[in-house]
């Protein structure tokens, strides 16, 4: 036996050193990482992203002023040294608002997705993985939800819930659901019949062994994708109902309530308009940029 | 010779059965298997009254055209025919025990711990997001506790012959062959009793064909288990195997030790196969030979003799009913009212 290994293994280290690259012991996401770098834009997107977090973390050191700080010799005024985006019509500084107003764009971003994602996820895992009746019935569900307008779905729900930021986060969260429980319901359908899920259980490995260290890991690439792009989605999306006066309350701001305040003043003091706009498109636009490049990053054909 | 298959028409056979399993128990023994699948287009018999033993440290080579049954017939032992559209019945035997009536944990234990399978396209049986020496040690972990997995993992990395640090790599870094060697370290890690390997080679260019079939025959006489090789390639068979099964529409038509078989096929359908190789020193112009006629369709399998439509010595009787298997001569069993007389110029 032995003997049978040295042959063997000098037949082959040979071809073994020749191939074994100097990328050795790293994960799936390290390469993801390789290639992502490759592509500015997603990296330009990367950084607007992190430094629109910090900005959020640090609001209150960065904010020149408090968001509800008034200043009645300053109602309306353009930008200025003193206000760097001008001011609104209650005289408070824009520039802090929109600062203080990352965070609630970021949070309601981040955790609608998380919970479209993990109530999406775990809706299309089950109807992919036991198919049937089960699937056939979450899936109508799923249909359903979608044939109702997603704005008048979300305007429903917040009003049932009441205003209010956490609820915001419920209502933008719950019109992402299926989009993501197809998805998942897709990709676990694609792997469920792989052979290696097959190879899986011949080896022994019990139901929820296969589905959470086979067919979980393999199905989070759309997925992470499809996050990353809906948290842009969900912005918009809070900055909507915001602007229709359901989401965050004054006089917290947030950049669609603030574009709703500054309808009136649109001829007269368009940077009011102007600059939420330009902090929810920025926003956007970078996390479209990221949602691509880690498209690109993940697929497989692209590997090597 | 050690011929050991049964001559079992039907499952009522209880005497031979008891006798059987007292004196030489052979590891494997399927019997009077059914494995149907209820589709849309209807009902696919897949394997139809199958018997089929192998005793410990053998090999058999299953050999049988594309959708003959043969790879039912593995996931059948393995009991991982899904249950919905699949329904199994008949016995299958393993050390003793019937592996039907088993709970599903024992049949967890049972697979991979006792039946380890060796898949046929390395490139779609290892999970892509696992090194392989992680999945090695899924299988060490499974089924054997007091191992140190990792320990085990570079053991058998290295006795197929890939440099241990190599596990470190997933498997879109190494090349098929790399591959199929990790499936065969993967199968082989916890010292399984039986060995299958489905069409082992099929995804594999020639040359490494040779190296893997080299592989498995020498790691199946020093881990000493008992093989199980499905294939199509008859040469791949005589170079391992020391007994033959030929498969035909879910039955076997032909079972023998190697020697015989290959010297002697009597079923015609053995004999079309043995025809249809390409011969070294024929006229490369000459046109290969081939059986007429397609498989029959699983889901409207024809009455009487599987192989009537096709065969050239089919008369009434064969479309009635098939012969059944019997002992032609010594260890040799065919399932055809009329076996070739002749000797057969096989390989």
């Amino acid at each position: 036996m032995n003997n049978i290994t040295e042959n063997i293994t000098e037949n082959m280290t040979g071809k073994a050193v020749a191939k074994g690259g100097s990328a050795r012991g790293h994960s799936m996401w390290h390469y993801t990482f390789i290639r992502l770098r490759r592509n500015y834009l997603a990296m330009i997107g990367l950084v607007v992203i992190l430094l629109l977090i910090l900005t959020a973390v640090f609001a209150e050191r960065i904010a020149p002023y408090g968001y509800s700080a008034q200043d009645y010799m300053m109602i309306r005024k353009p930008p200025s040294p003193k206000h760097l985006l001008g001011t609104d019509e209650f005289g408070r500084d824009v520039l802090s608002r929109l600062i203080y107003g990352s965070r609630v764009s970021l949070q309601v971003g981040f955790i609608a997705v998380s919970i479209a994602l993990a109530a999406g996820g775990m809706i299309g895992a089950v109807a992919g993985y036991f198919g049937g009746k089960i699937d056939n019935l979450l899936m109508r569900i799923m249909d359903v939800q979608l044939a109702i307008p997603t704005i008048l779905l979300a305007i429903v729900i917040s009003s049932v819930l009441g205003p209010g930021l956490f609820n915001l986060m419920i209502a933008v969260g719950i019109t992402a659901i299926p989009r993501f429980a197809r998805l998942m319901r897709a990709s676990v359908l694609s792997v469920k019949n792989t052979e290696f899920i097959e190879a899986a259980r011949a080896m022994g490995a019990s139901h929820m062994r296969v589905i959470l260290l086979y067919i979980l890991p393999n199905c989070m690439a759309p997925l992470i994708v499809q996050a990353t792009i809906n948290v842009a989605n969900a912005i918009l999306f809070a900055a909507t109902l915001s602007f229709l006066g359901l989401g965050v309350q004054p006089p917290y701001p947030e950049w669609g309530g603030m574009l709703s305040a500054a309808r009136p003043y649109l001829r007269s003091n368009a940077y009011l308009s102007i600059f939420p706009g330009l902090a929810i498109m920025i926003t956007i636009v970078a996390l479209n940029c990221v949602g691509d490049g880690l498209r690109d990053a993940l697929d497989p054909k692209q590997k090597r | 010779m050690n011929a050991v298959y049964q001559t079992l028409q039907t499952s009522d056979n209880s005497a031979d059965k008891a006798t059987d399993r007292d004196v030489s128990a052979p590891l494997l023994d399927i019997r009077n298997l059914f494995v149907r699948f209820y589709t849309d287009t209807g009902v696919v018999h897949a394997v139809n009254g199958l018997n089929l033993s192998l005793s410990k440290g053998k090999s058999l080579g299953f050999v049988g055209e594309t959708g003959a049954g043969k790879t039912t017939t593995a996931l059948a032992t393995l009991q991982l025919i899904p249950s919905p559209p699949g329904e199994m019945k008949g016995e299958i035997f393993f050390e003793g025990r019937d592996v039907m009536k088993m709970t599903e944990p024992e049949k967890r234990a049972f697979r991979g711990g006792k039946i380890a399978m060796i898949f046929q396209d390395p490139m779609t049986s290892l999970n892509p997001i696992m090194t392989v020496e992680e999945q090695i040690m899924e299988m060490v972990e499974l089924h054997a506790a007091a191992v140190n997995p990792r320990e085990r993992a570079r053991e058998m990395l290295t006795l197929v012959g890939i440099r241990p640090e190599r596990g470190k790599d997933y498997p879109h870094q190494l090349s098929g062959g790399m591959r199929q060697r990790v499936g065969i370290a993967i199968a082989l890690a916890c010292e399984p009793d039986l060995l299958i390997a489905d069409e082992p080679t099929t995804a594999l260019d020639v040359t490494i064909q040779a190296q893997v079939i080299d592989l498995i025959k020498k790691l199946q006489s020093s881990v000493r288990t008992s093989l199980l090789l499905i294939t199509h390639d008859l040469g791949i068979v005589a170079e391992i195997c020391d007994d033959v099964a030929i498969m035909y529409a879910g039955r076997l038509v032909e079972a023998a030790d190697l020697r015989q078989l290959y010297k002697r096929p009597l079923h015609p359908y053995t004999r079309g196969l043995f025809d249809a190789v390409p011969r070294l020193d024929s006229d490369p112009n000459e046109k290969l030979a081939v059986i007429p006629g397609l498989t029959p369709d699983p889901t409207n399998l024809p009455e009487g003799c599987g192989f009537s439509p096709r065969c050239p010595r089919a008369r009434p009787i064969c479309r009635e009913k098939s012969c059944g298997m019997r002992e032609y001569e010594p260890g040799h069993f065919v399932d055809c009212h009329f076996p070739l007389e002749s000797r057969g110029d096989g390989q």
